[in-house]
């Protein structure tokens, strides 16, 4: 039963990305057809490419294959990345309020990435690479000071994680506010990677996200059943033969990793991770066999057309991701919400 | 089965268990009571291994219990907690099946034929009176409904020896008694042993060959209900007057309590 409902969502789901991911890349200053971008990329394709003949301008397949398809693809994978991120946060916290960054990630990363350009070293170490890692590592070690004054025992209490969590995310976003205030010429600067943006960052930064996205995305997929146990309670997963605290390490690290890796390329994009996983779980239900695929292709669908609205709603002004997801996703939610409400009604009359 | 030998557990300056030690053969059906406090549910989170004694060994089939690993302990021991199973939004069906978790290999498939594993949950559906509701979820379902789902995935784990919380707090006199009957015909096909926590005394002599009684921390007295079920022990451990009465059926103590407060 349970294949036959990811055949049908995945279908439908794949589906949806197909055409998002066409119409994102047509859309812009220059309208390209829908047909043409997919004669472009197909032609690509080896072994494909001698079936499909050429009949488009030079220019058209540079601003594909160059400008839209990179920025539009890295939109896809930080969107996937946060939301099975954030499904996984939510099946270990059980906590509907969990989201990729509540055990303080994105505000390490900020730091690592505010103390940068406050300081103008953004390109000093590795190049363009130099903001992302270290915005990693910072990010990572902030998760690792939040696990360490959470545990107790050998155990990570849920609720001394989360507390723990807050108290990481107010102390460093204090920082980065202070940061963002004290610097005089850069003030922007912090606060758009604050904000999130996937402007200007080519093949390259898509190529470090997509490891990190495919084999943490596998492993909590792996881990459905698990967490789905877990969701009768921990000492019952432990009854049902579970080792409880190895799966939450390792769920909640994996789950991490992504998350930094994501804001590293991309800044700390909100609501993405909190709010798609929920989506999901309100048209299939509570399985994470399902939520975790689908996360990751609604998570893609949501942040492609995040993006496209961010970059041509004012264009040529770019309004910063962080500001559309949540302008777009606080009110569909909303409305998913609105629809279950009626639907139990309806159940209970 | 089990062999606990004189474990004490404390939390803190709270000394919860004493030095205790107890001997469950396989197949029998005991009923431990005894007041609040008395380390009723201390000594069941001991057997499960979800806690650990800071002193003594216990010893399930010979073996140390710190030598099983998680999964192989759910192997051969299953609970029915307290506080049941919480109202998710997973079907009866969906849960019942969560007890093969400890038999399924990393893909969430347990190797060998999956129609025999259909067949072992149709079978305690079956049983449990749970096919018409098994694709309803938990959420929807009342609390004897949802006590029967879990203990029909406390069956699909199929361990050796199921430990019951008190199983039949939260259910009226007629769900009460089809619970217990359906835990006692699953123990007797099937060889089991259960260890159940009772609060009531005479549900517990309808149903338990052995009770433990436990005060303190301590065994007080254990044996079959006929030898050890009085007025005496009722009035020592719970600090109440009761009559003994012969159950007109089945020839076993039960008693009838009396009105006012024992301690003179």
């Amino acid at each position: 039963m349970i294949r036959g409902k990811l055949a049908g969502y995945g279908t439908i789901g794949l589906l949806l990305l197909a055409v998002t991911l066409l119409l994102c890349i047509g859309i812009g200053s220059v309208y390209l057809p829908a047909g043409e971008i997919a004669a472009i990329l197909l032609h690509r394709i080896p072994g494909l490419g001698r079936l499909i003949t050429p009949d488009w301008e030079v220019a058209s397949e540079q601003i594909v294959v160059l400008v839209r398809l990179p920025r539009v693809l890295l939109g896809m994978l930080v969107g996937a990345s946060l939301a099975v991120a954030g499904a996984g946060f939510q099946g270990v916290l059980r906590n509907p309020l969990a989201d990729p960054y509540t055990l303080g990630v994105s505000s390490g990363s900020a730091i690592g990435a505010a103390v940068l350009i406050f300081f103008g070293w953004q390109f000093s170490l590795l190049g363009v690479f130099t903001l992302p890692v270290v915005a990693f590592i910072t990010g990572s070690i902030t998760l690792w000071i939040v696990l360490w004054l959470a545990r107790e025992n050998g155990k990570i209490p849920i609720e001394s994680l989360i507390l723990s969590g807050v108290v990481m995310q107010a102390f460093l976003g204090a920082v980065v506010s202070f940061l963002t205030a004290m610097s005089k010429k850069t003030v922007n600067e912090i606060l758009y990677w604050t904000m999130g943006s996937l402007s200007l960052r080519g093949w390259s930064y898509t190529a470090i996200l997509f490891p990190y996205l495919l084999l943490g995305a596998l492993y909590l997929w792996s881990r459905a059943k698990h967490l789905n146990l877990l969701s009768l309670g921990e000492r019952q997963a432990a009854h049902s033969g579970m080792a409880v605290e190895r799966t939450k390490l390792l769920v909640l690290l994996v789950a991490t990793l992504m998350t930094a890796a994501a804001v590293s390329v991309s800044g700390v994009i909100g609501f993405v991770g909190l709010v798609v996983p929920h989506m999901i779980r309100l048209i299939t239900g509570p399985d994470y066999r399902l939520i975790i695929p689908l996360s990751a292709i609604g998570g893609g669908i949501f942040m492609m057309w995040s993006d496209l609205a961010a970059r041509s709603l004012l264009a040529p002004t770019e309004i910063p991701l962080g500001i559309v997801t949540a302008f777009v996703g606080a009110p569909f939610f909303g409305y998913l919400l609105y629809l279950k409400k009626k639907q139990r009604e309806a159940e209970m009359r | 089965m089990i062999e606990i030998k004189s474990i004490s557990k404390s939390f803190g300056r709270y000394n919860i268990l004493d030095k205790l030690s107890w001997k469950v053969q396989s197949g029998e059906f005991w009923g431990l009571i005894g007041p609040n406090g008395s380390g009723k549910t201390t000594l069941m989170n001991l057997i499960s291994g979800v806690e650990k004694p800071n002193g003594g060994e216990i010893q399930l089939g010979g073996k140390r219990l710190e030598a099983y690993s998680r999964k192989a302990l759910s192997h051969k021991i299953a609970v029915l907690q307290q506080d049941g199973l919480p109202p998710v939004g997973y079907s009866v069906r969906e849960v019942v099946e969560m007890g093969r978790f400890a038999y399924q290999d990393w893909r969430g498939r347990e190797p060998g034929d999956s129609l025999a594993g259909a067949q072992l949950i149709d079978g305690i559906m079956e049983r449990l009176d749970l096919m018409e509701l098994q694709h309803r979820p938990l959420s929807v379902l009342s609390g004897g409904q949802r006590q029967r789902a879990a203990l029909g995935k406390v069956m699909a784990q199929q361990p050796e020896l199921v430990l019951l919380d008190e199983p039949t707090t939260y259910l009226d006199l007629r769900y009460q008694l089809q619970f217990m009957e359906l835990v006692a015909d699953w123990q007797r096909t099937e060889g089991l042993t259960v260890i159940s926590v009772m609060h009531d005394l005479n549900l517990a002599a309808m149903y338990c060959n052995r009770l433990l009684v436990m005060s303190g921390g301590s065994i007080v007295a254990q044996g079959a209900p006929q030898d050890i079920l009085s007025p005496e022990l009722v009035a020592k451990v719970f600090g109440v007057h009761a009559h003994q009465v012969v159950h007109p059926d089945l020839g076993i103590p039960q008693l009838l309590l009396r009105r006012g407060d024992a301690t003179p």
